[in-house]
């Protein structure tokens, strides 16, 4: 690898307070400018790790359009910055597989009820068990659901729609999900028999990392009326999901890197980092690639639909007959790994593209008719978790995100330590410790991994959202606080 | 570098590891008992079973990642890890793997997967060396 010059602040202008653009004469190769949300701190931030240097490299995809945005929790991923959003132009340009990520359709969901944090609070340490020993997490661990192949090719095909004909969704959830739950072109003649081996026990499962169950409390209301729409109150009890297509999208994305790097030398494409390989959209292993990615992305929808189920049983289990109303009425469920063909406009151009997010949430303003009837003149709603024990927020998309990021915004807190840095600098048993001091119930499988995940380790979840609302591609709804934590 | 070849370092978002070896062989052995100790491996007593490996790549880069994955996959599918791996290297493209498997006990926690990230098998005069970012 040829050693570089890290990009500087001073490498980049500054197009308005919270933006600020590489242009494509910084380093040659770049198809596209790279441009950044973010503010001073945010900024220097980013610059610590890799992910802008990733960044630049993502700029020399073949077929982009427009600018690679990257949001303000970006930090260095793999090939492709976490944070990270590019727009090929259809039908030639690219689609890279590593620029999705292997996580294919890592996403959040949102449930909200109407319990007071003050009536379920004599129950909350029950509650948290409860939805430890039914949310399937941690290492090796397998789902309830018992696939067979046949079945799985379903989920493959139907994803939420697949949960729903078995009794683990309702009808509102599908209608609140991002694409109804389902990506269309899934064919599951595209996945290898390891991704469906990989993929058969583990549906219905959290998996370990970051993923996560949160129990919040609705601290604050920011937009009475979107946050009427979607049901939250403030005082009351909301659940956060974090999870995604488990070793079925890792195995997915394995495969088409693999497959992809003769491909890639074959259409003489050049790339700076092996992991960005890719494939035209419109050849034949760019085809195959859309048909397979699709499947994870259902796979991931109907998982998530899956645990929503078992949040529902274990809400059922403790507050049953405790409260007035122990329902979990879904807010929303965003994609933030994901390749999504739409349209967007380019220098007053409408086209279709193909928008590869990685780690960004999709952001859709007002009107955008895949939004139930009740969203549709406000936006999109989004979903940002924080850190573990960190607030997390309910946001809107926006016009401006249409016309300045593709339709996207933020994901996330995004990482500032190394994992080996947080487990030097952390003990996971007095994390634990201290966030129960807080009133945090966690329920964790693994010590060392709750220390990987502790809030030191990530930027400030609140300058985040801060940064998109005051650039315009995102509004803030409601901000949620943790009172329970499950993780693998 | 450690006497085992390998070295853990600091990676933002995932694991990555620094591996060396005298010759590809060794330098893909040292990755593959890298990648376990990252992942917390710990095993039950016993021989185990032999098992024998086989595989071929496009290049020498490729047959790290696949190396490693095939491993990555008896982890998560079979729940067994490998000890005295022993491996040897058929032209640029090829190895043969000998290795005892014995039964996983526990895992601290899973590797999602092995990525080509900037990854590049240098050569210099201490031998091979190379980083590879794990995806977790």
């Amino acid at each position: 690898m040829s050693e570089r010059r890290q990009v500087r602040k001073q490498d980049f202008k500054k197009l308005s307070p919270f933006l600020w653009e590489l242009p494509t004469s910084y380093r040659p190769g770049m198809r596209v400018p790279v441009r950044l949300f973010a503010d001073d701190r945010l900024l220097e931030d980013a610059l610590d790790d890799k992910s802008l240097e990733q960044a630049v490299n993502a700029s020399m995809l073949p077929g982009l359009v427009g600018h690679v945005t990257v949001m303000p929790d970006v930090h260095q991923g793999y090939g492709f910055p976490i944070g990270g959003v590019a727009a090929t132009r259809l039908p030639s340009g690219v689609i890279s597989p590593g620029a999705i990520g292997y996580d294919i359709n890592c996403g959040v969901r949102l449930l909200a009820s109407s319990i007071t944090l003050e009536e379920a609070q004599p129950q909350m340490a029950d509650l948290a068990s409860a939805l430890y020993r039914n949310c399937p997490s941690g290492v090796g661990v397998k789902g309830s659901v018992k696939l067979s192949t046949k079945e799985l090719d379903r989920v493959c095909r139907e994803g939420s729609e697949w949960a729903l004909d078995n009794g683990y969704a309702q009808e509102l959830d599908l209608a609140r999900t991002e694409e109804g739950g389902r990506i269309s072109g899934a064919d599951p003649a595209a996945v290898s028999d390891r991704a469906k081996q990989r993929g058969q026990p583990q549906l219905g499962t959290l998996g370990a990392g970051n993923h996560f169950v949160e129990v919040d409390v609705v601290d604050q209301i920011f937009d009475p009326a979107a946050a009427t729409a979607m049901g939250l109150v403030a005082g009351t009890l909301a659940v956060q999901i974090h999870c995604g297509s488990r070793g079925f999208g890792h195995q997915v994305c394995t495969d088409y890197v693999r497959e992809f790097q003769p491909a890639a030398a074959r259409y003489q494409i050049q790339l700076p980092d092996r992991e960005l390989v890719c494939a035209p959209l419109d050849s034949p292993e760019g085809k195959r690639y859309l048909a397979a990615m699709a499947c994870a992305a259902n796979y991931a929808f109907a998982n998530r639909q899956i645990m929503a189920h078992h949040v529902r049983r274990s809400f059922e289990e403790v507050l049953g007959g405790r409260v007035s109303n122990w329902e979990l009425h879904q807010v929303y469920d965003i994609a933030h790994n994901m390749g999504k063909i739409e349209e967007h406009a380019v220098a007053g151009d409408r086209m279709r593209v193909c928008v590869h997010r990685k780690g960004a949430t999709r952001a859709f303003g007002p009107g955008f008719s895949g939004l139930p009837d009740e969203y549709r003149p406000l936006g999109q709603p989004v979903l940002v978790p924080g850190s573990m024990g960190t607030a997390s927020w309910v946001l809107l998309g926006t016009e401006a995100s249409m016309e300045q990021s593709f339709g996207s915004t933020c994901h996330g807190a995004g990482r500032t330590m190394s994992r080996k840095q947080a487990k030097r600098t952390v003990r996971g048993d007095q994390l634990r410790a201290e966030l129960e001091r807080r009133g945090i119930q966690i329920r964790a499988g693994s010590m060392p991994g709750l220390a990987e995940e502790a809030p030191q380790a990530y930027k400030d979840v609140d300058a985040v959202v801060e940064v998109v609302a005051k650039a315009g591609i995102a509004k803030k709804v409601a901000r949620l606080r943790p009172v329970a934590v499950i993780k693998g | 570098m450690p006497s085992g070849g390998f070295e853990e370092l600091e990676h933002t978002a995932d694991w990555a590891l620094r591996v060396r070896g005298r010759d590809l062989a060794e330098l893909l052995v040292n990755a593959a008992n890298g990648m376990m100790e990252l992942a917390g491996v710990q095993t039950a007593s016993g021989a185990g079973t032999i098992r024998k490996l086989e595989l071929t790549s496009l290049d020498r880069e490729s047959l790290l990642v696949d190396w490693l994955h095939e491993l990555l996959l008896a982890l998560e599918l079979r729940s067994v890890a490998f000890k005295q791996i022993r491996l040897k290297v058929t032209g640029d493209l090829g190895l043969t793997a000998t290795f005892r498997e014995v039964p996983l006990t526990s895992l601290a926690k899973p590797i999602k997967a092995v990525t080509y990230n900037e990854l590049q098998i240098e050569e210099s005069p201490q031998g091979l060396f190379a980083t590879v970012v794990f995806d977790v």
